[in-house]
């Protein structure tokens, strides 16, 4: 009896030992993995103070109400109305949305509801290598495919740098966000609801259209935010294709310049940091920034918000 | 009398179901124009695609040949122009954004998917995580331009590859973290109590046996964000790739060429020969992307089948 108590104690011990060594371990672990999560969050205050801070101090140089409200951007001669560039983005934008609205949709629609399952097996890795697309390969192909084909065959007066072209593929690039997006909405419908129409006698169409469309609409709205906010991001298709002359006002048809797209015009350029002009790409930064967080919380909100729960 | 003649007159119509054959017909009609819509719709994207590559290809296959991939670019003789720098600057960049990225991206996703309880804190950053997921990629510019470029630059040498590295690791991570969630959400409870029950301690479990079975699903979602980063040409333009070097980038804190910002030096300038060389460009990053997406899907199919 002794021995054998003795036996476990000293089991015991080593166990104890052993423990207090893999504690150690552990809470090291602990920590560092913790570390790697609260990186996102110093990324986020990161991006706030760099750009808080230079346009606080582009803002000693240049009228806050000038920047928001006039209509001239010429920073070399010292206009800085970051309307005409709002303006540019938000014309391409537009376009864009026109484009992946209906198709993405309707993309989403069909991988969900009426796609062979084979066929959806191929189709939605296709759309993934479309999203995969990397964006110079689009302005590329707007610049020299898509803005002569429009040019020949429907405006004839179109400027060699345009809005809708460049708007046209940005549509096509963010149609895999808004269609997978809003398939997992649709997924996500039951399959009684679904049921349930057929039993009183509705079409396919019908079912699609008026009982599964309308129980995903917040995820399907929640889409079409994000591929906003996608859009209005977009750098390299608009600074190839869509120009870099502020243009307010302009046609689709013109040449104008989008808010990323002066970002990096002067970043390419030999701009003196530390001078207004350099200043103001951090001004366009931080509206870029609060244009697309706004889209982004309230994409976020309506899903949370108005999700039907089954 | 001539009321009820018509009330007759229509419930037989109803009978021998004349309108509502019709309606049948014309919503059966809408039906399959619906069906048709949706088909053409969901094949515009992988149209264009098709169209894409083709008028790519077109462009760009007279200028492929091994001496574009193993030149320097020239503006003098545009015509022995090759992507050399460029392509190792971006194996460069593949390499360090790898090699910081993916332990980041796997701590925290370990960290919120096995660690964190459901408190303010950790609400937050997930919410933060989707939120840096939609900050567009030329706002990561403009905080490597400000951290890394100028802040730092003692210690990432200002304009390097490694600032170059870092900005596009910081781009990816949101994505990398939510993927590696995805995989360790899927695996089932029972194997970490199969572990806990064994004695192992929670960082044993997750070492032996979660991330091993993590690894498919975390791997495609490595290969997709990092084949993102490597075709991102706005943030490294802000951070400062070079648009031309003679040398090549032979150290983390050398300056460096990227494919995407040598096929946007190359779009920019209007001579025809440039553009053609922009497009060979683009038919090799092209066959990268396509490569590494191939793998990544064929990775994920077989993982789903296994599971």
């Amino acid at each position: 009896m002794a021995v054998e108590a003795g036996r476990m104690r000293s089991k015991e011990g080593d166990w104890q030992r052993n423990s207090r060594g893999r504690e150690f371990k552990e809470r090291v672990i602990k920590f560092l993995l913790t570390a790697c999560a609260y990186l996102s969050i110093f990324t986020t205050i990161g991006i706030v103070v760099v750009l808080f801070e230079e346009t606080v101090r582009f803002f000693l140089d240049v009228s806050i109400v000038e920047f928001l409200t006039s209509t001239r951007w010429a920073p070399n001669t010292g206009d800085f109305g970051v309307l005409p560039l709002v303006y540019g983005t938000l014309m391409a934008t537009f376009i864009a949305i026109a484009v992946a609205l209906p198709i993405g949709l309707l993309t989403a629609i069909y991988l969900s509801e009426y796609a062979p399952r084979r066929l959806r097996q191929y189709l939605k890795p296709a759309l993934e290598i479309l999203a995969g697309v990397p964006t110079v390969v689009y302005g590329y192909f707007a610049l020299t495919f898509i803005t002569p084909f429009l040019g020949n065959n429907l405006f004839s007066d179109i400027d060699s740098f345009n809005a809708i072209s460049a708007g046209l593929i940005m549509g096509v690039m963010i149609i895999p966000t808004v269609a997978s997006v809003s398939e997992d909405a649709i997924y996500a419908v039951p399959r009684s609801l679904r049921e349930g129409a057929y039993a009183l006698g509705a079409t396919k169409r019908e079912t699609a259209t008026k009982i599964v469309v309308p129980a995903a609409l917040s995820g399907i709205v929640a889409a079409v935010i994000l591929g906003i906010s996608r859009a209005i991001g977009e750098t390299m298709i608009v600074t190839i294709a869509m120009g870099s002359q502020a243009n307010f006002g302009g046609t689709p048809l013109e040449s104008m310049q989008a808010m990323t797209a002066y970002i990096v015009q002067v970043v390419g350029g030999e701009t003196p940091r530390g001078s207004a002009v350099f200043g103001s790409i951090f001004a366009v930064g931080s509206a870029l920034f609060l244009m697309t967080l706004a889209l982004n919380l309230a994409s976020y909100w309506f899903v949370r918000r108005f999700r039907e729960i089954y | 009398m001539a009321q009820t003649s018509k009330q007759v007159e229509r419930q037989e119509g109803g009978a021998r179901g004349s309108e509502f054959k019709t309606s049948m017909a014309t919503r059966y009609g809408f039906d399959r124009a619906f069906s048709i819509l949706v088909t053409v719709a969901a094949l515009v994207g992988v149209a264009v695609l098709a169209v894409l590559l083709i008028d790519v290809i077109g462009d760009g296959s007279g200028r492929l040949s091994l001496g574009f991939l193993t030149s320097f670019p020239s503006q003098i003789f545009p015509e022995n122009s090759g992507i050399y720098p460029a392509l190792i600057g971006s194996l460069w960049l593949l390499a360090l954004t790898a090699i910081i990225s993916v332990p980041l991206g796997l701590g925290a996703a370990v960290y919120l998917e096995e660690y964190a309880a459901d408190t303010r804190i950790n609400r937050m950053i997930e919410i933060n995580i989707s939120n840096l997921a939609g900050v567009p990629s030329v706002i990561y510019g403009l905080l490597g331009l400000g951290i890394f470029v100028q802040l730092l630059a003692p210690l990432t040498g200002g304009a390097s590859v490694l600032t170059g590295a870092l900005t596009l690791s910081l781009l990816i991570l949101p994505v990398l973290i939510v993927t590696t969630r995805e995989a360790l959400r899927s695996i089932p409870r029972s194997i970490r109590e199969g572990g806990y029950a064994l004695g192992a301690t929670r960082w044993e479990v997750i070492w032996s046996h979660l991330l091993p079975m993590a690894l498919p699903g975390a791997l495609t979602g490595m290969i997709l964000a990092l084949s993102r980063a490597i075709g991102e040409a706005a943030p490294i333009l802000v951070v400062g790739a070079a648009a031309y070097q003679t040398y090549t980038t032979a150290g983390p804190f050398d300056g460096y060429m990227a494919l995407p910002t040598q096929i946007y030096d190359w779009i920019s300038r209007p001579q025809d020969v440039f553009q053609e060389l922009a497009a060979a460009g683009i038919v090799v990053i092209m066959a990268v992307l396509l490569v590494a997406n191939s793998v990544a899907i064929v990775l994920r199919n077989r993982f789903q089948q296994r599971s």
